[in-house]
């Protein structure tokens, strides 16, 4: 029997520029047979219906060359920073800097975000990208709520905000429901839901949880595809009433709100709308979960997410602090899931694939597990970061994905890696995320 | 009694391709106790890169196709697990002593990566391949001139499955390298104590779970008859469902679950509706986990007080 | 045995599998004292604490909780959490089991869960932050603050609890178990990992509880010190069978306790042995 070999990657990092050349050197390797056959080669259906291939040799040296490159400056980099120790030591004026300008961050953002309509009045692409961005901050504080607080792995989330946007659009459209009798309604039917879903699952832990909130997810989003009479299958529904402002119509008629004003009409009056109406849904989303997090409740989930068995000795009963959790992070779902199908106008099923509930959990994941202005920063970076690559259609994802890994990487506790007490006696201190466990649902 | 038959027949050979797939889940569960997301996506590009190599080796003028599939199985094998260790080692390994989720994500990424990286450098157009292994046999003609057929393709999937499997049973129960997997499952700390190179096994553990894979996409590229960059999102949500099924971290349990997962769906197809075939084989699952939280042959997970 | 128990386990029978962890165990802890569970390792203690407190359904006998009003509850009949919150009994764990990510406090409040749900009118009351809520928050948080000091840990209030050192971990687990305002304390080896210094806190801190709160307490303990010299009633496992039971020094002269420990382990019999001298 061999004794554990010294690994370079655990011993002193060898240097030399020998060392930086061989691994260059494998790394190129690596990559040229990966990428042999999948660049190298380019298949396609030809005009007959067979198959016809051309080679891309050129396109292949280029990206082993890049490996090649890439690699050696990676290596000169990590040389020149020297070990990368995780817990690196921060000077003290650099923390309080930080500590500082966090706890300005947040009022900043939010009258920044009031403002936001002032400031691009006249750039509609900024007031949707916003509008799209705010949404997905409701979506992530949402389901902070199950993910974050209670620790419950929920990988089939956009599920309820489908259940939220379909069940608007259908009652609007069949009934003539108005969104603000609907907007309560999709809630209540989101958590519903997840009741109904949370009830026989939420016994079973860890990853078996995931299974089954993403075949749940699965489930629903294949029953609106298939359920054509009701919802129209994969042509989704269409003709979805807008948003009116407690009655008034946001449009060009003769009783619309910029008639009765007696201004010119203007579409961006409605975009205008749109915008502080899904602020204030998602800083109710906020206010709420900030006063459960106080509440015995909202303790609760925290503790069940520390150590469930603790939870049981203490006679809490887990099943029903789980329920809760779910129904609530499904009922900001389900009301996110409403206004998207008000903004829109119209839903498809293509809009709540699983992608959507990666995408979620992403942010609050990359946001710092619990920390709500973490997850509002994450999700104004990934929307916004992913609305840069707008004009590289075809790589967006790919890009997507790749930044994805690498903030994993850099970052696996998220952005803001810490716990706020949610009672002091004296100091509030926050707690380091090392000592926060991340639940076994 | 014919119909059932032949359902039966075209399950298992469904069933053969979800478990060779599920294994890979299963195997990489049971060692670092991570969701490998990106599973789905090795399958897809061990398809790929089966067709690719196909079409090279036809246009170089090579005709004997046992020894055209023989070359195409031994390359989309060796690439494909050469993907299966770079990602471990690029997205997976930084993340090893981290917080559950983070690896989960990283692997929801390298999902993302995988799936668009194809798109991009193979197109998005669907990719057909002619039958390249045709006729088959009748086993039995009914009266109502409804025949139970298997063909050729059928055999080879199933064969080529009960091979790779009786090889992978043989190196995890018998060698070296099975023993240090099988220690790493049960303790990491204590394998690496007693010279078990844990990196290495870990490292292993992925690359056999892509070569299965390839296995697997390459089946489905003769049995189906065509691939495309999608297609490793819906068969690896379905094969995790199975290892899921099976009880996630037991071999046998994966193929065992594949082949429930790939029966039911082809008999709700037949009886029931097509459409729906994928929301029964969930709705089973959630089923089954209900009464057995841990699948199948799951060990039951005992709680520690 | 006389007097009035407020626990009486009765032929208590538990096996996993073919194996047998308790078998026909019966015994009784009085009312406002402190009994002790002693044995070797593996002499089924844990196990008899797990069907106690609801994580394990005995296999066979009966477990009943008499309460100072005449209530009685049979524990058997009861799973998991309704054993503390209804049957109002709390327990500690072996390996200490607090919310590490949450403050001391914090600790504390998770603990008064149900008190404060039905004070928070099942969480509406408390989200319009109605007065009535406020001030059952309040009382929360002192009752908290009074159990932080009473184990001195009120200067640490305010900190994660997986950052304090073991020995304040095991009394902050204590004091979390306390503020469920138990009926019965079960504690498993609190004393575990202390040193002597802060194990003689310890028997002052048990102490108290039994004489100022009148909690009853029942203890696994290795630590003879602890056993002999807070225990006012002892009973020693073997093998999931009691071979013992008695005052600690009846106990400890027994040859069949003596025989157990020195089969079991030779340091535990002379730490048995040499307790008393």
């Amino acid at each position: 029997m061999s004794a554990t070999s010294a690994r370079p990657s655990h011993a002193a990092q060898p240097s030399g520029s020998a060392f930086i050349v061989k691994k260059a050197l494998i790394s190129a390797l690596v990559a040229l047979v990966l990428f042999s056959l999948m660049i190298g080669v380019r298949t396609e259906a030809g005009p007959q219906g067979g198959l016809i291939y051309w080679t891309r040799f050129g396109d292949l040296a280029a990206l082993v060359g890049t490996v090649f490159g890439g690699s050696i400056i990676v290596e000169l980099l990590r040389q020149w920073w020297g070990p990368v120790d995780k817990d690196s030591i921060v000077p003290k004026p650099v923390q309080s800097a930080i500590s500082f300008a966090g706890r300005w961050l947040a009022p900043a953002l939010l009258v920044f975000a009031v403002l936001v309509p002032v400031i691009f009045y006249d750039q509609r692409y900024i007031l949707d990208l916003s509008i799209l961005v705010l949404t997905y901050v409701m979506l992530g504080w949402g389901l902070n709520v199950v993910v974050g607080l209670a620790g419950l792995l929920d990988l089939g989330y956009v599920a309820f905000y489908a259940v939220g946007a379909y069940s608007y659009a259908l009652l609007a459209t069949n009934f003539g429901l108005s969104f603000w009798v609907c907007l309560p309604l999709a809630g209540i039917l989101a958590a519903f839901w997840g009741v109904l879903l949370g009830f026989p699952v939420l016994r079973l832990r860890g990853d078996y949880l995931a299974i089954v909130t993403l075949a749940f997810g699965e489930i629903i989003r294949l029953v609106i595809i298939n359920w054509q009479s009701l919802t129209g299958g994969p042509n989704g529904v269409s003709g979805i009433p807008r948003p009116t402002m407690f009655g008034i119509p946001l449009d060009n008629s003769d009783n619309g709100l910029a008639a009765r004003l007696g201004i010119e009409f203007s579409p961006t009056h409605r975009l205008v709308f749109l915008f502080y109406l899904i602020l204030a849904m998602a800083l109710l989303t906020n206010w709420v979960t900030i006063r459960l997090r106080r509440l015995p409740i909202g303790r609760a989930w925290e503790a069940l997410r520390e150590d469930e068995v603790a939870c049981r000795a203490l006679g809490i009963n887990t099943t029903t602090t789980k329920l809760t959790a779910f129904a609530t992070g499904a009922m900001f779902g389900g009301f996110a899931g409403a206004f998207f199908a008000t903004r829109q106008g119209f839903i498809s099923p293509e809009s709540f694939t699983f992608q959507e509930s990666a995408l979620v959990l992403a942010i609050v994941v990359l946001g710092g597990m619990g920390s709500q202005l973490g997850v509002a920063l994450s999700a104004l970076a990934m929307i916004g970061g992913f609305e840069l690559f707008r004009g590289f259609d075809q790589y967006r994802m790919l890009v997507f994905g790749i930044a994805m890994v690498l903030l994993m990487i850099w970052r696996p506790r998220g952005l803001i890696g810490h716990r706020a007490p949610t009672v002091y006696l004296e100091r509030n201190q926050s707690i380091s995320s090392d000592l926060v466990k991340e639940g076994h649902g | 009694m014919d119909y059932f038959a032949q359902q039966l027949i075209n399950g298992l050979v469904l069933g053969s391709i979800y478990g060779l797939i599920a294994i890979g889940y299963t195997m990489v569960y049971g060692i670092v106790g991570m969701i490998n997301f990106a599973h789905g996506d090795i399958f897809m590009i061990g398809g790929f890169i089966a067709l690719i190599s196909f079409l090279v080796l036809v246009s170089l003028g090579l005709t004997a196709i046992p020894l055209i599939l023989l070359i195409v199985l031994l390359v989309s094998m060796a690439i494909t697990a050469l993907y299966g260790w770079t990602i471990e080692r690029i997205a997976y390994r930084p993340l090893r002593h981290s917080f559950r989720l983070a690896p989960m994500l990283s692997a929801i990424g390298m999902s993302f990566v995988l799936t668009n990286f194809s798109q991009v450098s193979q197109g998005a157009r669907v990719k057909p391949v002619p039958p390249i292994i045709t006729g088959g046999y009748t086993l039995h003609e009914g009266p109502e001139g409804f025949a139970v057929q298997l063909s050729n393709i059928q055999i080879m999937v199933v064969l080529a499955t009960v091979v790779v499997l009786a090889l992978f049973t043989w190196l995890v129960s018998r060698t070296r390298l099975g023993r240090d997997m099988r220690a790493c499952e049960q303790d990491q700390t204590m394998a690496a104590l007693l010279g078990v190179d844990v990196d290495r096994t870990i490292s292993m553990t992925f690359v056999i779970g892509a070569a299965l894979a390839a296995v697997a996409g390459m089946m489905y590229l003769l049995y189906y008859g065509l691939v495309d960059f999608f297609m490793g999102f819906v068969a690896g949500i379905k094969a995790f469902t199975a290892a899921v099924l099976g009880g996630i971290g037991s071999l046998p349990g994966a193929m065992l679950g594949g082949l429930a997962i790939g029966l039911i769906e082809t008999f709700w197809s037949a009886y029931f509706s097509v459409e729906y075939k994928d929301v029964a084989a969930f709705s089973i699952l959630i089923v089954v986990l209900i009464f057995m939280p841990t699948g199948l042959l799951g060990r039951p997970e005992v709680e520690k007080v | 045995m006389s007097g009035d128990p407020i626990l009486s386990v009765d032929r208590l029978m538990m096996r996993f599998g073919g194996i047998v962890a308790v078998n026909e165990l019966s015994f009784s802890a009085e009312r406002r004292k402190i009994t002790a569970l002693i044995g070797p390792n593996g002499a089924g203690k844990t196990t008899v604490f797990n069907c106690i407190t609801g994580f394990y359904r005995p296999s066979g006998g009966a477990i009943r909780l008499s309460h100072d009003d005449g209530r009685s509850i049979q524990l058997e009949r009861l799973n998991d959490f309704r054993i503390s919150k209804q049957a109002k009994v709390a327990r500690t764990f072996q390996n200490i089991r607090l919310f590490p990510g949450m403050t001391a406090l914090e600790n504390l409040m998770v603990a008064q869960h149900n008190a404060l749900m039905r004070a928070s009118g099942l969480t509406v009351l408390g989200l319009l932050g109605l007065p009535s809520w406020r001030e059952a928050e309040k009382r929360a948080i002192d009752l908290a603050r009074a159990w932080l000091d009473r184990v001195g840990l009120l200067d640490r209030a305010d900190d994660a609890a997986g950052n304090l050192p073991y020995g304040d971990q095991r009394r902050l687990e204590i004091a979390r178990a306390m503020c469920t305002e138990p009926a019965l304390l079960c504690l498993d080896e609190p004393a575990a990992g202390l040193n002597a210094r802060e194990s003689g806190g310890l028997n002052e801190l048990l102490l108290s509880i039994r004489n100022e709160q009148g909690t009853s307490i029942l203890l696994i303990e290795h630590d003879m010190s602890v056993v002999m010299e807070i225990s006012d009633h002892v009973v020693v496992m073997d093998y999931g069978v009691k071979i013992a039971e008695g005052t600690p020094q009846a106990v400890r002269d027994d040859p069949k306790v003596i025989a157990a420990y020195l089969g079991a382990d030779e340091e535990e019999a002379i730490a048995v042995m040499e307790s008393g001298t």
